[in-house]
């Protein structure tokens, strides 16, 4: 039997904290990269246009992406047991997000590769259709991990705990469930417009502009739904409201100065929304992680789910070490890549590419 | 939620029902098998795109740049398929394996966590930097971004092949009852594991081998191809540049697969003796060697091969190599290789697969329960990965060879059936030999997750549907198969394409006004 909950050590509260930045830093970075792909067919209206698209997460996306992967790593090392039980209980969504980020993945890399139109659409729609099934699958699981997750611990083996009831699917899209689901790929349309408002000149960032307008509205009334509806229902006290107003604030500023041309400050206030949001959701999966106990003697939580302190401590040395690092590097790679990109910058063919096949 | 047991390999019976850890064992197969068909390219053509480059910045030769540029569009279209079939293994660990990821996570989900940390970040952001920087960044820094994105990717090779020989050996781990799970007791143990520090060389280089076939085919294949071409066709100074480049390259890649070939036999032989110290269970899988031989005077042989009923119970050797088994296991030509049928018994009987291990003596008195009875692995699939990757490995080097011999002081290959032939193979036996040498590695390890102390059966999630492992089973066959079909034709043309024309990147300082080309590749 697993030692009952006793408070949290510095260490497990450390790396609870830890893996909440790990997920910002991918709802943040990648929450835009969503957005634009998810605009490459809606904004795109020929091919030039769906590459300047492309061009301005080109650089970048798949850095993004790694985010995810060291919030998993992460989540794996430092609660194996959180790790064990979500990944296993949440099976078919997460099957849903690998192959979303398989095909999302694919597009990118091999959009270019070929000069017909029929091979560059079918991955642009893969692109797009990949970027809105990750994120429609991590709208519902939030608003999962709100509610709370049942589990309990395995007949025969209690030190491991499933979902409850197994398989655990069509549970997942209650109301709130849904409005998650809806709310996020929102967030991430308005924040990635605001993105290619901000990367794009001429025609392109005005029309960015006009749907980062039209999607704000959109965002922040599912938004305000979703964020009442959380702290009526599922609330964490009064930091969950002071929350709420900071991400509405953000969503506001972020719609008003988009108005403005003001496309910096709006990025800035689409990011602080999202990194609002997600605090909100962290302190409301404090200490359970997300899950709901169905045995009160013996539960999944930040204390029982984690590692040893000794692999926490290797783990807190690393991040110290390396976290610091991967944020100068990446925010050199944005800042190479900072300037705002037309349709003069797309060449009429791609350069370089290979002759035609000879023989 | 019933969880099956898992019923013991029932070698009479041809048929028996899939259980849902034969599902979960089916997927991790098909999905590791394919990723890995992608990651020896990636691991070493990073490195030989790094050195093009190089050779480039420092020679001024534009036949390296345009060398670089080649096999750089190569290796992106191999990675992009690394990449995405990667995330896949990191998660499904937890997806299929949720008690073995509970009860290892403490010290497996360091090494992927440093991964993602240390090796994911660096090569996914400076391989951005690499492929659109050309123009945008200063000669030497953009060649340190393919440098530092190769680097990465090969350091992501050391934690998960640490995380992967933890599993055959694990060491530096305690057991702790209390959360009835693995610990860590020595991170420094899990770095440098003995079985580490083979399998780190022997993967390295068999990257190197794949990549460096890859490399001598494709140049190859292009210098028959100009070798036949008439001068009309192409400028003949063009002809000239193109052909300098790919004779660099082919004798480049064909030495490369020799010179890894040899640190392959270096490497694969201590992996051996490795082997047989820490699980001689799968050192006698791999020779079927039911028996012990050897020792007190006497040898094993090794059978190069052998014919009778598959599971190698009645097999008669055709062709002996006298005294090499000891050898390979042992060191000692007249050394001791204990087999299959002493080893059950002894395994059957209570002893540990290794008696020195510390987090296998603490589990002891769990091992019970996990009802392990037969503690061989499946032996034709041992016997015959463990020949097909050394039988690949030896004809790839000696294709290599004769791409070598074929090029020799300026002379061309006249190209043919067997030429091309060739060319195609010589990529693709590295390649089967690395997912033989993993089958025969992770199949060698079974009845084990964790060698002599998690059973695989054990390992497997209680609470999954064998409808779900089977159902998203269906649909990554269909989406690998399809990717597939989609990278090996974008392989293909970008093979046969003509070495590019390329001119000098513009240094950014020239340039801040101009349009930079931002499109990829």
């Amino acid at each position: 039997m697993i030692p009952m909950a006793t408070d949290p050590s510095v260490l497990q509260i450390v790396w609870f904290c830890l893996i909440a930045i790990l997920w910002i830093g991918y709802l943040v970075l990648e929450g835009f990269d969503y957005g634009v792909a998810m605009l490459i067919p809606i904004l795109g209206k020929n091919e030039k246009e769906r590459r300047l698209i492309v061009n301005t997460i080109g650089p970048v996306w798949d850095g993004n992406e790694v985010w995810l992967l060291t919030a998993g790593g992460a989540t794996f090392a430092a609660f194996p047991a959180w790790y064990a039980t979500l990944f296993s209980g949440l099976y078919l969504p997460l099957f849903l997000i690998l192959v979303g980020l398989i095909i999302r993945g694919v597009a990118f890399e091999y959009r270019a590769k070929r000069p017909e139109t029929k091979w560059r659409n079918a991955f642009d729609w893969c692109a797009a259709i990949g970027s809105f099934v990750v994120a429609l699958v991590f709208g519902v699981g939030f608003a999962n991990f709100i509610i709370g997750l049942p589990v309990a611990p395995v007949t025969g083996n209690p030190s491991l705990f499933a979902l409850t009831p197994a398989p655990y699917f069509w549970q997942l899209f209650s109301l709130f469930g849904l409005l998650g689901g809806i709310v996020l790929p929102a967030l991430f349309l308005f924040h990635g417009s605001i993105f290619l408002a901000l990367k794009t000149k001429g025609e392109m960032h005005d029309r960015a502009k006009a749907f980062a307008e039209k999607i704000g509205l959109v965002t922040i009334g599912g938004g305000a739904i979703f964020l009442l509806w959380s702290n009526l229902a599922y609330g964490t006290g009064v930091i969950g409201w002071i929350l709420l107003l900071l991400a509405a604030a953000g969503l506001a500023a972020a719609w008003w100065f988009v108005k403005q041309d003001r496309d910096g400050l709006a990025f800035i206030g689409t990011t602080l929304a999202t990194l609002f949001v997600a605090v909100g959701i962290f302190v409301r999966m404090f200490p359970n992680l997300g899950f709901a106990n169905t045995d009160a003697a013996n539960q999944l939580n930040v204390v029982t789910a984690s590692a040893s302190p000794l692999t926490l401590t290797i783990m807190t040395w690393a991040a110290v070490v390396f976290v610091p690092i991967v944020l100068g590097y990446q925010a050199w790679t944005y800042w190479v890549f900072r300037r705002r990109l037309s349709i003069a910058n797309i060449p009429d063919e791609p350069v370089n590419e290979p002759a035609t096949v000879a023989g | 939620m019933v969880v099956r047991r898992f019923a013991p390999y029932d070698k009479g019976s041809r048929f028996r029902a899939m259980t849902s850890v034969d599902l979960a064992r089916w997927q991790f197969g098909i999905t590791t098998v394919y990723h890995w068909f992608f990651v020896p390219v990636t691991l070493a053509l990073s490195m030989i795109v790094a050195i093009f480059q190089t050779m480039w910045v420092r020679t001024d030769n534009e036949k390296h740049l345009r060398l670089t540029k080649f096999y750089g569009k190569l290796f992106l279209i191999n990675f992009a398929m690394g990449v995405v079939t990667g995330i896949v293994q990191e998660f499904q660990f937890g997806m299929n394996w949720s008690e073995y990821s509970r009860f290892v996570g403490d010290i497996f989900g360091a090494p992927l966590a440093f991964e993602a940390l240390l090796a994911f970040f660096m090569e996914s952001t400076f391989l951005g930097l690499w492929i659109f920087g050309w123009d945008k960044l200063p000669k030497k820094l953009h060649l340190a971004t393919i440098w530092l994105a190769a680097i990465g990717t090969n350091l992501s090779a050391i934690f998960i092949l640490a995380a992967n020989s933890w599993m055959q050996n694990p060491v530096g781990a305690v057991y702790n009852p209390a959360t009835n799970r693995a610990e860590m007791a020595d991170f420094l143990a899990v770095l440098t594991n003995p079985v580490m520090l083979v399998t780190f060389p022997h993967t390295i280089m068999a990257s190197w081998m794949t990549a460096g076939g890859f490399v001598a085919a494709v140049s190859g294949w292009h210098l028959a191809k100009l070798n036949k071409k008439s001068t009309d066709t192409v400028g003949s100074a063009l002809r000239g540049k193109n052909e300098a480049a790919h004779r660099f390259a082919a004798a480049f890649g064909a030495w490369a697969l020799i010179a890894s070939g040899v640190g392959l036999l270096v490497s694969g032989d201590l992996a051996g003796k490795i082997m047989t110290e820490y699980q001689p269970m799968k050192m006698a899988a791999a020779e079927a060697l039911y028996e012990t031989e050897g020792g007190g005077g006497a040898c094993a042989n090794f059978s190069v091969l052998s014919v009778g009923s598959l599971d190698g119970k009645t097999g008669q050797t055709l062709i002996p190599l006298p005294c090499v088994l000891s050898f390979l296991a042992t060191g000692d030509w007249h050394g001791k290789v204990e087999g299959i049928n002493p080893l059950q018994q002894a395994y059957a009987g209570g002893q540990l697969v290794n008696p020195d291990n510390k987090l296998a003596q603490a589990y002891q008195g769990k091992l019970a329960a996990q009802h392990i009875t037969d503690f061989a692995p499946y032996i034709p699939v041992t016997y015959w990965s463990f020949r097909l990757m050394m039988g690949m490995g030896f004809l790839a080097m000696a294709i290599g060879a004769w791409i070598l011999w074929t090029i020799r002081k300026g002379k061309l290959p006249s190209g043919g059936t067997w030429w091309t032939a060739a060319m195609i193979t010589v990529p693709l036996l590295p390649l089967f030999a690395n997912s033989f040498g993993w089958i025969f590695t992770e199949m060698g390890r079974q009845p084990w997750l964790v060698a002599g102390v998690l059973g695989t059966s054990t390992g497997v999630s209680p609470g999954v549907t064998p409808l779900e492992v089977i159902l998203s089973m269906v649909l990554y066959t269909v989406i690998y198969g399809v990717l597939a079909v989609v990278e090996v034709g974008l392989m293909l043309k970008y093979i046969k394409a003509d070495i590019p024309v390329v001119e000098t990147p513009r240094s950014r300082t020239r340039t801040t006004s101009s349009p930079s080309r931002t499109e990829k590749g």
